[in-house]
């Protein structure tokens, strides 16, 4: 690793953090209902909404009022989604004239979009008219970042209330995130990334003159380019803060009119983990003990910065294949890289996008080392609670924190407690099912995919990485990460079909135990700490817990990683010693 | 009927007006105040209308212009996408094999080992840039196939570099397009 890699990796975090702790406290307030500056301005159209949907914030639901809510309001925007697709060669904004979205592929980008994925089988700039980017989307990546933040303010409110029935209103949570926190930041992005040369007209694509003729692939002569545009700065801006990551381009954000410089780049990848890290000390906040955000937060980073370091090193290498052609070792792996980034941005970026469950790329990982691809992949399949997705991180680490606790009183022989609440069989029950259901996505999609003629018609590059590419997929629809190892086919019917079913099992399989959780923990006394009860703020907790999420994400994944990764890993540096 | 469907329509489509119309809407109005032409698509016009975008790469194979990186979809900006090969596919091998050999063929002199952007395709496929190695390397060849000296294409390369932002941020780089309007002479 060099030093400029780890100046860039040290600023990241330091700003990182920087950022997160006085937004952790604002989110903080904003899910309370406490008054902020933006409620006074933005108050009218908050109360406006509620008086238009027939509710009362102040309501509060029963943990299966909360789900039904959910589950209505994320129906909706399946639905709306994918007519849209079917319907926008019918709408307006659509100077490209492109045509309807098959059935299969709107399905797979509606059921993306609502479940905070973001999976790309689709081409941007070549399938989706402005229309469909703009009021399907871009809506569907606040709102679905939003249920996210509502569903872990329902699970810390339960935390921190005693023999209570209730966790909270959803249309309140969902409302108050939407206007208060994500519209605010993505304002302030989208400008700042506007401003540098992201694209945001609804101007049609410029035709340009070459400056030389050029020889297109049939040999026939080309003397101008398409420079395809759009209201792409709005969009890509929430993208990254709502870790969504769709992109507006086919290529996300590799493409220099999504991301055209190297300070739209740190920003981008800043907005990656923002939020996510800021909830970690919100939830603090909200359990009245902010240590014990500061600990969850310190696990996530015991985690993420190994395996950063893995990922710079390995894209800081060049595969002695291709150093034996006459290429140049010293700036890495450059295949799927831009010029503009280089390696280190890349990776740090791959790394980032993947803690978090964000998806969007600056790079191709397909063309990454083996062990630069096994970090993303990896940091996917446990769990995306590694920062995660924003609200879905943290409420899936909170479960793995019912199981650090629960693994520590098997040891010691007494009832484990987090926060004051003790952990029982129905907890760990709804925990168990938390962490089993997208690992079982993974991998028994992956057996079928790899078992079957249509799976395999996918696969583009041969031997082990074909493999990884599948295990990759899977990964990434199952975690509701969305970012893929980009050679794989995924735009057929059997993948549009499987990964959207595997994305429906990641996001709502878990938040229907969730909330179950929030429900039965919300009814709970809440009994004071005693002389056996482990604290959960120590060192020695940060260790437990990002110990448990990496030794069961181990023992799932090690198997399957073998076959892939760490195979072709061997294959490139054993003829080479 | 659940009490939740009539919330559930109503949040959705009018934060729909609120974040999919209006948002979008005040952004575009704020981005073309602040700057119009970064907004769309920074392009880059002579006389005779735009000669392009300068954050997107065009094709350049005369041995007196400078080369961009290798792309998988041939700089046709209507859909970005790049070659997704890993390290060991005997594809890239030979492709990278191949983009050496025009190398040395359009310069026999040339020893060194080849700067990786030269000879590795990018994320996009429009890359506008390529590293100051990447450009260095070319210089002697444009060089000749001007007749100016390498010494001047050389001071060109310099001038035309960009550096780190901040010292900290993404790579030193040269953009290809800007580069050959400059060595043909545009102001």
């Amino acid at each position: 690793m060099t030093a400029q890699a780890l100046l860039l990796c040290g600023a990241y975090v330091a700003v990182l953090v920087a950022l997160a702790i006085p937004l952790g406290s604002y989110c903080a307030r904003v899910v309370s209902g406490e008054a902020t500056l933006l409620q006074r301005l933005l108050g009218p159209l908050e109360r406006l909404l509620y008086r238009a949907a027939g509710v009362s914030p102040d309501a509060e639901m029963h943990w299966r009022d909360y789900t039904v809510a959910v589950l209505w309001f994320n129906l909706f925007g399946v639905l709306v989604v994918y007519g849209l697709q079917r319907l926008q060669h019918l709408l307006p904004l659509n100077p490209q004239e492109l045509g309807p979205v098959a059935p299969d592929l709107a399905f797979n980008t509606a059921v993306s979009f609502a479940s905070n994925t973001n999976w790309q089988a689709y081409g941007g700039e070549t399938t989706l008219s402005y229309f469909t980017q703009m009021v399907g989307l871009t809506t569907q990546n606040f709102v679905s970042a939003a249920t996210g933040i509502a569903v872990l303010a329902a699970l810390a409110r339960a935390f921190s209330r005693r023999r209570a029935e209730t966790i909270g209103n959803f249309w309140a949570d969902l409302v108050r995130a939407t206007l208060y926190v994500l519209l605010p930041l993505a304002l302030v992005l989208a400008v700042a990334l506007a401003a540098e040369g992201v694209v945001q007209t609804f101007a049609p694509a410029a035709e340009v003159e070459l400056m030389r003729a050029a020889t297109g692939p049939e040999g026939q002569v080309i003397t101008q380019q398409t420079i395809p545009l759009g209201p792409g700065a709005s969009q890509i801006a929430i993208k990254q803060l709502g870790t969504n990551g769709g992109g507006f381009y086919n290529v996300n954000s590799a493409h220099p009119l999504e991301n055209p410089t190297p300070l739209t780049n740190f920003l981008e990848c800043l907005a990656l983990l923002l939020i996510p890290a800021a909830l970690c000390l919100s939830f603090g906040k909200l359990v009245a003990d902010r240590r014990q955000g500061f600990a969850v937060l310190g696990a996530m980073f015991a985690i993420f910065l190994p395996l950063l370091g893995l990922c710079v090193w390995s894209e800081g290498q060049l595969a002695p294949q291709l150093v034996e052609l006459g290429v140049d070792p010293s700036a890495g792996n450059l295949e799927g890289k831009e010029v503009r980034f280089g390696a280190a941005a890349s990776a740090l970026w791959a790394t980032a996008t993947t803690a978090a469950s964000n998806g969007s790329v600056n790079a191709m990982h397909d063309s990454f080392n083996p062990l630069g691809g096994l970090v993303p992949m990896w940091l996917m399949q446990i769990g995306e609670v590694v920062f995660g997705g924003v609200g879905s991180g943290l409420y899936g680490m909170l479960v793995f924190a019912i199981l650090a606790v629960f693994l520590a009183g098997l040891m010691v022989g007494r009832t484990p407690e987090y926060l004051g609440k003790k952990i029982e069989a129905f907890e760990v029950k709804m925990a168990a099912l938390v962490v089993l259901l997208p690992s079982a996505g993974v991998l028994v999609g992956t057996a079928i995919a790899v078992a079957s003629e249509s799976g395999r018609a996918g696969i583009s590059n041969p031997g082990a990485h074909g493999f990884s590419e599948v295990l990759y997929g899977f990964s990434s629809a199952a975690n509701n990460n969305g970012s893929a190892f980009a050679g794989l086919g995924a735009n057929s019917f059997f993948y549009n079909l499987a990964l959207g079913l595997c994305m429906l099992v990641g996001r709502y399989g878990i938040i229907v135990p969730v909330l179950a959780l929030a429900g039965a923990l919300a009814r709970k006394q809440t009994v004071p700490p005693g002389p056996g009860t482990m604290p959960t703020h120590t060192p020695l907790f940060v260790f437990l817990l990002a110990a448990v999420v990496v030794l069961v994400g181990a023992l799932t994944f090690v198997p399957a990683l073998a076959l892939g990764p760490i195979v072709e890993h061997l294959q490139m540096t054993g003829a080479h010693p | 009927m659940s009490q939740a469907i009539r919330p559930a329509l109503v949040l959705l489509l009018s934060l729909t007006v609120v974040t999919g119309v209006v948002y979008p809407w005040i952004v575009t109005a704020i981005a073309t105040s602040v700057s119009s032409r970064a907004a769309h698509g920074s392009l880059v016009t002579a006389e005779a209308g735009p000669i392009g975008s300068e954050l997107i790469g065009q094709s350049f194979a005369a041995p007196g212009d400078f080369w961009g990186r290798p792309s998988a979809v041939n700089y046709d900006a209507r859909s970005s996408g790049a070659s997704n090969s890993g390290p060991l596919n005997e594809d890239l091998h030979a492709a990278v094999k191949a983009r050496i050999a025009a190398l040395r063929a359009a310069d026999p002199e040339a020893t060194l080992p080849v700067p990786a952007d030269l000879v590795l395709a990018s994320g996009s496929g429009l890359d506008p840039h390529i590293s100051p190695a990447a450009a260095r390397y070319q210089a002697r060849r444009v060089a000749r196939a001007r007749g100016r000296g390498e010494a001047e294409v050389l001071a060109l390369i310099e001038a035309h570099t960009e550096g780190r932002t901040f010292g900290i941020l993404g790579e030193p780089r040269v953009n290809v397009l800007r580069l050959n309007r400059a060595l043909a002479g545009a102001p």
